[in-house]
C-alpha cells in the first residue's frame, strides 16, 4: 500500500483548497453531490486572454489599430501566456477586425507568449499565416439553431468546412484551438443537451484541435449546469485538453469557473476589463473580466504568471480609449480604496 | 499487490490509475483527498436589503417606500427580511424611521423580521415597536480582511463567533465586510470557525466588491453552510471603496442556487420586481446582473 501511494505523485495531488474537508454535521441535510471534484485544484492555470479579439469584436466603438497594438503589447508585458490577437474573418461581417493584418504585423511578440487568431475558413487561415500567425482557432456551436442563425449551416456542415483548415494547419504545423459555443444554453433553442456539447467537442478534438474551449455564450450557466456539461464532455475529451469560456451575463462566471477548476480544468478564457458585451442581451455584460479571474485564482494560491497590477493598467488603458467604465470589479474597487 | 507492474506503467496518468483501480478511488475518497461536493438541499436566504442595503445608500428613502419594499419582499417567499435598525438616528439617519417602518409593514405569516439592536436602549425600543426577533450583533464583520488592519486571522474570527454563539445568538453571520475574500480565504476561515460553532448555526454575508461573492458563497455551501445573506438589487455600496459595490444581489444568489437544484422557497421574478421598484425609487441602476440581463434579453 505504501509503495502504491509513493507512485501517486503527492505534489500533483493538492487537496481541494489545500486542506482536507471536515465531515459535515449530521444536522445538515445533504443530497448527493451535484459536483464531482475528481481532481484536486490545479496548481497552475493558463489564462487565455480574449480581450483584443472576442472583447473588442463585441464592443460598439471601433478601436484604432495603434490602440489595439498598444493594448496587446501591454497585455504581453503582464505575463499572460496566450493573447488572442485578432480575427481573420471578412471585414464585411466584422468591421472591428478589419485591420487584422496591421495588428498582427504591428504587435511586439513576446517570446513564450502565443498569439492565436480566429480563422473561419481556408482563406482566413492563409491570410493569417501570411500575416505571421503561428496559432489559429476554429469554432462550432453545440446548438443547431445557433449554427443556422449565425453562419447559416448545420453544426456538422460547419465542422466539415473546417476540415480544409485543419488539413492546411497540419501541413504548416500550426496548432489549432477549437471553440464550442452555447455549451449550456442557446438564445434560440434554450437548454442545450450535455451530450451534444460532448459530441461537438469530441469532433473538434478528433479533427486535431489541441485544446477545446467550452463557451457559455449567453452566460446562463450555473455550477449545476456547468458540472453536468463538463461531466459529459470529460467522458469524450481528456480534461487536460479543455478550457472554459464563461460569460458573466448573469453574474455566474466566477462560480462556474470555480467548479470547472474543481473538475480538473486548468485553462480559463477571460477578457481584460470584461470587454465585450453580450450581443443577445442589449447592455448586459459578456466576457468575464481577467482581473477578477486572476484575483480569485491568486487568492486560491493558484499560479497564473500574471502581474495583476500590469493587467489592470492594460484594462485602464483600453477603457480610456473606449471611453467606458471597466466591467472588472477588482479594477473598480482597487482604484477607489 | 500483484498489479504493481501495471500501476508503475500507468503511474504517470492519474486518470488511468483511477480507472484501473476503482478501489483506489474509494480509498482516496475516504481519505478526503478526492471530494465529492455535497450541497444543502435547502438554503435559507436572509434578505438584508431594507436594512444593510438602504443604510449604505446615499439617498435617504421615504418611510412609505421602505414599507412598500418590505411588503413586496414579504410576497416573494423570503422567510427572513431584516427590516430596520434601532441605532441612534444621530449615527444612521437612514434608519431614523425604525419604529414607523416596523409598525407600518404588513407582516406575512412564516416570515421573520429581525432588526439590528446595538444596545439595551435599542433593544427596548425594538421590542416596544413590536420586534419579535433582534440581531444582537450576531454579525461578525471583517472575517476575511479589514480596511485598516489588512489580513484577519481565521482564529480571531472563530474566537468572536464562538463568543457570540456562547452568549446565545442562534445564528452567526460571517461578513466579508470589504469583499476582499476569495474561495481560498473563505475556506480557511470557515474551517477555523467550524471547529467552535456548529455549521448549522452559521451564515455567510459576502460582499461583491471584488466580484468574489458568488464563488465565496459556493465554497461556503460546499462546506455545509446553508444560510446566506444577500440584498435585493445588490443595494448598499461599499463605504470603504467609493462607488464600488457592496452586498451581493439576492437575485444573483437565487439564480445560482436554483440552477444547482437547491431550494430556497423564493420566487426570483417577484424579487426582481421588488428590486426594480426600489431602484426606481432610488433613481439608480440595479447591481444585480440577473436583473440587468432579464430586463434586456432578446
Amino acid at each position: 500500500m505504501a509503495a502504491l501511494m509513493r507512485l501517486v505523485n503527492r505534489r500533483t495531488l493538492r487537496p481541494a483548497m489545500g486542506q482536507q474537508y471536515l465531515t459535515f454535521s449530521s444536522a445538515a441535510k445533504v443530497k448527493a453531490g451535484v459536483v464531482k471534484a475528481v481532481h484536486a485544484l490545479p496548481e497552475k492555470v493558463k489564462i487565455v486572454e480574449v480581450g483584443p479579439r472576442d472583447g473588442l469584436q463585441n464592443e460598439k466603438t471601433i478601436v484604432p489599430t495603434e490602440a489595439k497594438i498598444n493594448l496587446i503589447d501591454m497585455l504581453s508585458e503582464s505575463g499572460l501566456p496566450v493573447i488572442e490577437a485578432t480575427s481573420f474573418v471578412s471585414p464585411k461581417w466584422v468591421p472591428q477586425m478589419a485591420d487584422q493584418m496591421e495588428v498582427m504585423k504591428g504587435i511586439s511578440k513576446k517570446p513564450g507568449v502565443s498569439y492565436p487568431v480566429l480563422t473561419p475558413n481556408l482563406k482566413g487561415f492563409q491570410a493569417a499565416v501570411k500575416a505571421g500567425a503561428s496559432e489559429v482557432a476554429i469554432f462550432g456551436a453545440a446548438s443547431e439553431l445557433f449554427s443556422k442563425k449565425n453562419i447559416n449551416c448545420s453544426v456538422d456542415e460547419s465542422l466539415q468546412r473546417f476540415d480544409e483548415v485543419m488539413k492546411a494547419a497540419k501541413e504548416a504545423a500550426v496548432p489549432v484551438r477549437g471553440y464550442v459555443s452555447c455549451v449550456v444554453g442557446c438564445p434560440y433553442e434554450g437548454k442545450v443537451a450535455p451530450e451534444k456539447v460532448a459530441h461537438v467537442a469530441k469532433r473538434l478534438y478528433s479533427m486535431g484541435c489541441y485544446e477545446i474551449s467550452l463557451g457559455d455564450t449567453i452566460g446562463v450557466g450555473t455550477p449545476g449546469s456547468m458540472s453536468e456539461m463538463l461531466e459529459a464532455v470529460t467522458k469524450e475529451v481528456p480534461v487536460s485538453a479543455l478550457a472554459v469560456h464563461c460569460h458573466d451575463t448573469y453574474g455566474q462566471a466566477l462560480a462556474n469557473i470555480l467548479v470547472a477548476l474543481q473538475m480538473g480544468i486548468s485553462v480559463v478564457d477571460s477578457s481584460v476589463a470584461g470587454l465585450g458585451g453580450c450581443p443577445y442581451a442589449q447592455g448586459a455584460s459578456g466576457n468575464v473580466a481577467t482581473e477578477d479571474v486572476v484575483y480569485m485564482l491568486h487568492g486560491l494560491g493558484i499560479q497564473t504568471g500574471v502581474d495583476l497590477t500590469k493587467l489592470m493598467d492594460a484594462g485602464a488603458f483600453i477603457c480610456r480609449t473606449l471611453n467606458r467604465k471597466t466591467n472588472s470589479k477588482v479594477a473598480q474597487a482597487t482604484c477607489k480604496l | 499487490m500483484g498489479n504493481i507492474p501495471t500501476t508503475v506503467k500507468h503511474c504517470l496518468s492519474y486518470e488511468q490509475l483511477m480507472e484501473d483501480h476503482p478501489w483506489l478511488r474509494r480509498w482516496l475518497q475516504e481519505e478526503k483527498i478526492i471530494t465529492e461536493h455535497k450541497y444543502p438541499e435547502f438554503v435559507k436566504i436572509v434578505e438584508v436589503g431594507p436594512r444593510d442595503g438602504l443604510q449604505n445608500e446615499k439617498e435617504v428613502v421615504p418611510t412609505r417606500v421602505k414599507i412598500q419594499l418590505i411588503d413586496m419582499l414579504s410576497e416573494t417567499g423570503l422567510s427572513v427580511i431584516e427590516a430596520t435598525s434601532f441605532v441612534s438616528s444621530k449615527w444612521v439617519p437612514q434608519m431614523a424611521d425604525h419604529t414607523d417602518v416596523l409598525q407600518g409593514i404588513q407582516r406575512a405569516p412564516h416570515v421573520q423580521y429581525p432588526v439590528l439592536t446595538p444596545n439595551m436602549q435599542g433593544f427596548q425600543d425594538a421590542v416596544a415597536a413590536g420586534a419579535t426577533e433582534v440581531a444582537v450583533f450576531g454579525y461578525v464583520s471583517c472575517v476575511l480582511g479589514c480596511p485598516y488592519e489588512g489580513h484577519v486571522e481565521p482564529s480571531k474570527v472563530a474566537e468572536v463567533a464562538k463568543r457570540l454563539y456562547d452568549m446565545g445568538c442562534y445564528e452567526i453571520s460571517l461578513g466579508d465586510t470589504i469583499g476582499i475574500g476569495t474561495p481560498g480565504s473563505m475556506f480557511k476561515m470557515l474551517q477555523s470557525v467550524m471547529k467552535d460553532v456548529p455549521v448549522h448555526a452559521l451564515a455567510v454575508h459576502c460582499h461583491d466588491t471584488y466580484g468574489q461573492a458568488l464563488p465565496n458563497i459556493l465554497t461556503a455551501l460546499q462546506m455545509g453552510v446553508s444560510v446566506v445573506d444577500s440584498a435585493v438589487a445588490g443595494l448598499g455600496g461599499c463605504p470603504y471603496a467609493e462607488g464600488s459595490s457592496g452586498n451581493v444581489s439576492t437575485e444573483d444568489v437565487l439564480y445560482m442556487l436554483h440552477g444547482m437544484g437547491i431550494e430556497t422557497g423564493v420566487n426570483l421574478t417577484k424579487v426582481i420586481e421588488a428590486g426594480d421598484f426600489i431602484c426606481n425609487a432610488l433613481c439608480r441602476k440595479t447591481n444585480s446582473k440577473v436583473a440587468q440581463a432579464k430586463g434586456r434579453t432578446l
